[in-house]
């Protein structure tokens, strides 16, 4: 019948090894020197990476034998949705809640999957890193509306359908940094990067936030503003949500280049 | 305009994010701290919507009627005026939240559309795609930013409430936290304190519930004298997707296609499911209730899953049924239920056109919590609570789409509230007889004694005893000896847990010593839901006990409350303020297309029936309380999957569809929650 229908079955574990051996980049402390250890897990249908490393927590002894600390890693809501539990796995940056061991079995053809951490984030114990740096950035830019008051003050502005849904696309982003660990012209913090363009955009689209796109766009003109892009467009492959990266940087620039020839007129 | 008043608020999630919107915005000084960045909350979690009778369908909806639907749905345990309150105020919070520049779905004229849920006849709920919670918690997320570019707000993101500080009147005077990175505690003074730390998720191991969704700091409140209520009201969900790792929601709308719930008649069956001929299935469902099959209601699917499982039957022997839609074609089911499987496939592998979907009921939502009054305050003055963690709207069943606008109300209430106790009251630092720097002491200690300790057990191999124990036998069905066991289990459990050795050496940002006291924390919290639930003869909501399957409004229209001691929690009752709706019968057959009306003996049956847990025999007929007299409609029928709206939709039918809908949830308990 699937085949009746042109559907493709997904290529499935056929032969799955007895033992998975994780390969966990480990680091005691900020600043301490990383290193490697491997733990050999028992194979078991519906592994996740999440699970795989409770598995190993409750007893962290390495493949070869030694009695070792548990790798420290942040989890929570494990359905993709709150971004925290964002690491290198095999190579690519993705949530370890939907990573799941025989997809990455399948994809190495091997037994081994390795996790390390974001390498643009300040790497605080094993598998965890500090993204405060993000948030910072949505200061940046000013990522609110301006409201007069929380009070009711009745209904906000009417938005057509189609601009709801090109803002939903935005309103996704759930902060995880992908876009940035993914991004080659960001290293050392010094770029703003696509989340918190996207987030501009998001504002700047919305009629009241549409007030103050001025401040939002000025945050976007510094030093490591928007200029920054080198349109290697590797954000928006990596982005879990799909979000239109690039398209928000292209038309934030937009924005930018059209303030900067009219700008004088609204003065 | 402000005077020095600091307020402290516990959680990041909607509520608290709420309150602290509020307190800033009133000129005054907030202590935001929370576990995980509070972008990062359970929130987010939340699909469906959040409804307010906004009436913009022409249906003559109203707050009097979100009301009566609320407290109907709640099995009318519930106080009435705060739940009356929230009502009137929904439709302003979506307002609100429209303001803030949600992405809410809209209508071709630009309003904001609503949709039908559960429970009602209205379209009621404000949606944002399918992930409502997740734009709710991000727009609180950004007007919080503002107030903190602003000065206004303290993050302390990644620390831990442990303990709160009471002077020697138990008054609250402000809280003990714990760094997660560095293990520092920390004492922040506040002249109040608002609880917004969610539910107790964790205490049942997996649930549908975040990991940071353990209740800890609630029960380290209620430890320290908090009353805690109406513990034993945990919402369960039929049909979850269970994980190694927790439990994700699928949605009743696999069985309305026409999903079928089976398990190999042969426990030792390890053959692929394709390839057990259909004589060798289980199609237990079907097999007990011929006339409903799979679209039983809810609450009997959850009930009858759970006892096939719990009996040894489960697919390998373990706590999993399929539910099996391989029968019909790829493309239809990718038409109408695309979304959904997307999601099964994304997180099991497997691909649910093609093999039969493992699902589980899973625990989903606390109705109870921390005892509040109607103005969010709990019995230790300076101390207040909101959202999930508090126990005052949803009575005995929570309504989908209700705990939206629940958490964002407690917060609106418990803020102006806190201020005002903050103002007023007798405060002064230097009259605190450094109860802080003790309290301090006191938690140090107990992190330094879990630290030390050198025994044999194991926490995190102790945390899934309990989570077994608690899934087993406090969560679906409830026997009264199986209750005594669970609880005998769970001293148990609290003595061994005195001799567990963290297993990590290495305590800069070690997990281990922030688990460990979740875990104590925990065990206290489930005591008060197994022994609450114990102590409750009758069925009610999502209480039920074959042993005494009525409501019984004369002995248990009442709250239960816990308060702590060192042997075991206290337990009284507390008369519920009925004095808005008078309390009638949970029949929702009546008032949809047809009557339903029921012969007693055929319910008696029917009663016990589902109390044996044995198969009916052929001619028994299968109806419940509250009856039906035909077979549910197709919940789905003809629709289509709407991206747009993220449900299924069918133009020409689709309000009359609702409506069996709404009427078929609701007879099932009302638990349908996989929308929040």
């Amino acid at each position: 019948m699937s085949e009746a229908n042109g559907h493709k079955e997904k290529p499935r574990l056929t032969n799955p090894p007895k033992t998975i051996d994780f390969r966990i980049s480990r680091r005691e402390r900020l600043g301490a020197q990383q290193y490697t250890e491997t733990f050999e897990i028992p194979y078991r249908k519906n592994l996740n990476v999440i699970s795989a490393l409770m598995e190993i927590r409750k007893n962290p002894v390495t493949k070869e034998g030694k009695q070792t600390t548990p790798p420290v890693w942040d989890m929570n809501c494990l359905e993709q949705v709150c971004g925290i539990c964002t690491m290198v796995i095999d190579g690519r940056v993705r949530q370890s809640c939907s990573a799941l061991v025989d997809d990455l079995l399948i994809g190495s053809g091997g037994n081994t999957i390795t996790l390390e951490p974001m390498s643009k984030f300040p790497n605080v114990r094993d598998l965890q890193v500090d993204r405060t740096r993000m948030f910072n950035h949505l200061k940046q830019v000013q990522a609110w509306v301006e409201l007069d008051g929380t009070h009711d003050l009745g209904a906000g502005p009417t938005m057509t359908q189609a601009v709801q849904q090109e803002r939903y696309a935005y309103s996704r982003c759930m902060t995880c940094g992908c876009c940035l660990e993914a991004c080659p012209q960001y290293h050392d913090d010094n770029y703003i990067g696509p989340q918190a363009i996207a987030q501009a955009r998001y504002q700047n689209m919305h009629p009241t936030g549409k007030s103050t796109i001025d401040e939002r766009l000025n945050g976007l003109m510094g030093e490591d503003g928007i200029t920054n892009c080198g349109n290697a467009q590797n954000c928006v492959q990596v982005c879990p949500m799909s979000i239109p990266l690039t398209r928000a940087i292209y038309e934030t620039n937009r924005d930018i280049t059209f303030n900067a020839l009219f700008g004088w007129l609204r003065k | 305009m402000a005077g020095k008043i600091k307020i402290a608020v516990v959680g990041g999630g909607l509520a608290g994010l709420a309150a602290t919107m509020k307190i800033a915005e009133a000129g005054y000084e907030v202590d935001l701290l929370s576990v995980v960045p509070v972008k990062r909350s359970h929130s987010v979690c939340a699909q469906g919507g959040i409804n307010g009778a906004v009436n913009t369908k022409g249906e003559g909806d109203s707050p009097a009627k979100h009301f009566d639907d609320t407290v109907y749905g709640g099995d009318f345990l519930a106080n009435q005026p705060p739940v009356q309150k929230m009502c009137e105020m929904a439709p302003s919070i979506i307002y609100l939240f429209d303001r803030m520049g949600v992405p809410f779905s809209r209508t071709k004229e630009g309003l904001l559309d609503f949709r039908r849920f559960g429970g009602t006849l209205h379209h009621r709920t404000a949606f944002a795609g399918a992930s409502t919670g997740q734009q709710l918690l991000y727009a609180l997320d950004e007007q919080v930013r503002r107030f903190e570019t602003d000065g206004k707000v303290n993050k302390f993101e990644g620390w831990e409430m442990l303990s709160l500080v009471l002077d020697d009147h138990q008054v609250c005077r402000g809280l003990i936290a714990m760094n997660l990175q560095t293990l520092e505690l920390k004492e922040f003074s506040a002249d109040a304190v608002i609880m917004a730390t969610g539910g107790p998720g964790l205490i049942f191991g997996k649930s549908t519930n975040s990991m940071v969704c353990t209740g800890s700091a609630v029960s380290a409140c209620y430890q320290q004298g908090a009353k805690y209520a109406n513990g034993e009201f945990i919402q369960v969900h039929p049909t979850s997707i269970p994980g190694e790792d927790k439990l994700r929601l699928m949605s009743e709308s696999a069985r309305g296609e026409g999903g079928r719930v089976w398990v190999p008649r042969n426990t030792d069956d390890k053959r692929n499911p394709k390839d057990i001929p259909e004589t060798e299935r289980q199609y237990f469902l079907e097999e007990k209730y011929p006339a409903y099959g799979n679209l039983v209601p809810r609450d009997i699917a959850t009930r009858e899953i759970f006892q096939v499982c719990i009996e040894g039957h489960g697919v390998g022997g373990e706590n999993q049924v399929y539910l099996d839609l391989t029968h019909i074609p790829a493309e239809t089911l990718d038409r109408k239920l695309g979304a959904i499987l997307e999601i099964y496939e994304m997180f099991v592998g497997d691909d649910p056109r093609h093999v039969p979907m493992r699902i589980f009921p899973g625990v989903h939502y606390s109705m109870g919590g921390l005892w509040v009054d109607f103005e969010q305050r709990t019995n230790i003055p300076g101390l207040f609570a909101a959202g999930e963690c508090d126990y005052s709207i949803h009575g005995a069943n929570r309504l989908g789409a209700n705990s939206l606008v629940s958490c964002v109300y407690g917060g609106f209430v418990a803020a102006p509230n806190a201020i005002d106790y903050a103002k007023n009251v007798e405060r002064k630092n230097t009259e605190t007889n450094g109860v802080h720097a003790t309290e301090l002491r006191r938690q140090q200690e107990i992190n330094l004694q879990i630290i030390k300790n050198k025994g044999s057990e194991n926490q995190y191999k102790l945390h899934e005893e309990m989570g077994k124990w608690m899934t087993d036998n406090v969560t679906v069905v409830r026997y009264n000896d199986r209750l005594k066991a669970t609880d005998e289990k769970l001293l148990e459990l609290q003595d061994r847990f005195k001799r567990i050795s963290i297993n990590d050496s290495n305590l800069w940002a070690t997990q281990a010593v922030p688990h460990a006291r979740q875990l104590k924390n925990m065990l206290e919290l489930a005591r008060v839901i197994t022994l609450g639930a114990l102590q409750r003869d009758e069925s009610r909501g999502a209480h039920y006990k074959p042993d005494f399957p009525n409501r019984d409004d004369e002995r248990f229209l009442k709250t239960t409350i816990a308060e702590w001691s060192a042997e075991e929690p206290i337990l009284s009752y507390e008369a519920v303020d009925i004095g808005l709706i008078e309390p009638r019968k949970r029949d929702y057959s009546k008032g949809g297309k047809k009557e339903g009306k029921q012969p007693q003996e055929t319910l008696r049956l029917a009663e016990q029936a589902a109390a044996s847990g044995l198969p009916v025999k052929e001619g028994a007929d299968q109806i419940r309380e509250g009856g039906y007299d035909q077979k549910p409609e197709n919940l789905s029928g003809a629709k289509i999957w709407s991206q747009e709206k993220g449900e299924l939709i069918d133009p020409e039918t689709e309000a009359e569809t609702r409506v069996q809908q709404g009427k078929d949830i609701d007879a099932a308990g009302g638990k349908q929650t996989d929308e929040r």
